[in-house]
């Protein structure tokens, strides 16, 4: 349970804890892809965001996509946690007839912005929306959260140097930089190393930071927040798949398989959550 | 057709300030005007025909009306995920707008050539598909798109086709046009077959056969009003199209037809390309005679059903 007064790495414990259960309870897949961004998740709707629970449509809000669909429970467990839907709405994910299903529907929560699942729409679908915010003069901002693996898409290639091209200062992408993608190490599959330069060479401003330190995150975000910015920004943010229990953590086998009672008291318990 | 399509959306866009043209790097100079009426809302989107959609998608998702305008074939086969997906799963009121559909690009070989479109898109729930007879037809087409609630495709030619209609049609979305009524026979005509339909028509009704032509604009949603009253009132009813018969217009007319059959009377005769690549060096008449889409080779057949 979250507490006002909670820090960050406190309220991302109690998410992983969430998710955990939540794939316990559903009996729904890809966990170690929503514990390796979740930190993320918590970063962008703490820390940066301008959003509104309350009035989750609100023209001027700032945009954030979950571009690797797969890690939606993430997505799901943040937003309850910030009052945008209540608490019934995430006690049924995954049931027949839920709202919440293992992979998002068009509207089918306040504040969730895109349906993903497909890899590679994300970050098109974001850059149309901060065109449209620059062709109507609002400020908001729009941020994408890709997976590595996505970055296998030639879409996110196109998308990037479209963005490139229109200036678009108000974008910025998140990569989950785990390592894995379904069936292998991403290294392996495709040759995404190095990935910050190949941002930097598509024209996109662009930092490395570890995915699970908040100042880190931080730090890259308050650029995206600097007015007048000519160019995208990619923060790759190093992380783990599986962060935040031990025998979950870089085992790849936690992208499909689920967690049973002992395994989920044995999380909890590691996450201070019992 | 492509010159009144930028010219109808240059009209429109000094009205509304939400319209958005978005070009898969084709119709150079086509669009200058509309980029002086319209500056900030034209996007040369590149060689990137997936990105295009996404950022449309997006673009409607935040209000704005955006257009996509680039060669047929690309901007279906090569993105049908994305039409699927953003455009058709999320409902988003884009408009795509296909040039140099079917055979128009025949001498370009069949990497240009859109033969197939029409039966992929129809398959997506909720995307209107628009094949206007002319450009004509193809300006209030437009308009009904963008009041449509929904995505949708418009299939256009090149440029110089014939016109067909003597003044704009009232088009609507779901309804057919008819251009001549006939007793024994009808001929629906899709897109730019609309002036070969026409042809077939007088050839027939000289040799003493009563003939029908109706414009189906719009595919999808069909004019199924349109359907029964022809088969009921007619021997034959004849499809043509510069698509495959698999999937298009003929498809979509037996559909109908299979669940419809007790009450029609009239045979379904079906004109478009064949279910192969054409391979042969061609232009747009050879091309469409190697489909059998002459006016020779369809009264012959339409005479031989009645």
């Amino acid at each position: 349970m979250i507490h006002s007064g909670d820090n960050l790495e406190r309220i991302a414990a109690e998410l992983r804890a969430e998710v955990i259960g939540l794939s316990h309870r559903a009996k729904t897949p890809h966990l170690g892809s929503s514990l390796s961004c979740m930190d993320l998740l918590v970063a962008l709707y703490w820390d940066f965001l301008r959003i509104d629970p309350e009035n989750a449509g609100d023209s001027g809000r700032d945009r954030f996509i979950l571009s690797k669909g797969h890690a939606a429970p993430a997505l799901y467990a943040t937003l309850c946690a910030r009052g945008f839907f209540p608490r019934n709405l995430l006690d049924e994910y995954g049931q027949d007839g839920a709202a919440l299903a293992e992979q998002p529907a068009p509207g089918c929560a306040p504040g969730v912005e895109w349906a993903t699942g497909s890899l590679g729409h994300g970050l098109s679908v974001g850059v149309g929306m901060a065109l449209a915010g620059r062709i109507k003069q609002r400020d908001y901002r729009t941020v994408v959260l890709l997976s590595d693996g996505e970055c296998n898409e030639g879409s996110v290639w196109e998308a990037a140097m479209f963005a490139a091209a229109q200036k678009l200062g108000s974008l910025t992408v998140l990569v989950d930089y785990n390592k894995w993608q379904a069936t292998g190490r991403s290294e392996q599959v495709m040759a995404l190393a190095p990935l910050r330069d190949k941002w930097e060479a598509f024209g996109w401003e662009n930092y490395e930071v570890d995915g699970h330190d908040f100042a880190e995150i931080r730090a890259a975000l308050t650029c995206a927040e600097l007015p007048d910015r000519n160019k995208p920004l990619a923060i790759i943010a190093h992380t783990i798949k599986g962060r935040g229990v031990s025998f979950m953590e870089d085992d790849n086998n936690w992208h499909y398989r689920i967690p049973n009672a002992e395994e989920l008291a044995a999380a909890r318990k590691e996450l201070g959550c019992p | 057709m492509r010159n009144a399509f930028a010219d109808e959306i240059t009209t429109i866009a000094q009205e509304r300030e939400d319209i958005v043209l978005l070009s898969g790097d084709i119709g150079n100079r086509l669009f200058d005007k509309f980029k002086e009426v319209a500056p900030g809302r034209f996007f040369n989107c590149g060689v990137a025909e997936a990105n295009m959609i996404g950022v449309a998608a997006g673009m409607a998702a935040s209000g704005l009306r955006p257009v996509c305008y680039t060669i047929a074939s690309f901007l279906t086969y090569r993105v049908i995920e994305q039409i699927r997906l953003d455009l058709g799963y999320h409902h988003q009121r884009v408009i795509l707008v296909g040039t140099g559909a079917g055979l128009s690009y025949a001498s370009l070989g069949s990497t240009h050539h859109s033969v197939e479109d029409m039966g992929m898109l129809r398959l997506i729930p909720g995307l209107a598909v628009l094949a206007p007879g002319d450009e004509k037809e193809l300006r209030p087409a437009f308009h009904a798109a963008l009041d449509y609630p929904g995505p949708v495709y418009i299939r256009i030619g090149k440029k110089g086709e014939p016109v067909v209609h003597e003044t704009e049609p009232k088009f609507a979305i779901g309804k057919a046009l008819r251009l001549r009524e006939g007793k024994e026979v009808w001929i629906l005509a899709l897109g730019n077959t609309l002036p070969l339909a026409m042809e077939a028509a007088g050839q027939l009704d000289n040799e003493g056969i009563s003939c029908g032509v109706a414009s189906m604009g719009s595919l999808k949603p069909l004019d199924t009003k349109l359907l029964g009253d022809v088969f009921t009132s007619a021997k034959v009813v004849a499809t043509i199209e510069e698509h495959s018969v698999l999937g298009g217009l003929g498809t979509a007319v037996a559909e109908w037809l299979a669940a419809n059959v007790t009450a029609a009377k009239a045979e379904l005769v079906s004109f478009g390309t064949p279910d192969e690549f054409l391979h042969a060096t061609t232009h747009q008449s050879s091309a469409r005679a190697w489909a059998g889409l002459t006016a020779e080779n369809i009264t012959d057949r339409i005479a031989k059903s009645v």
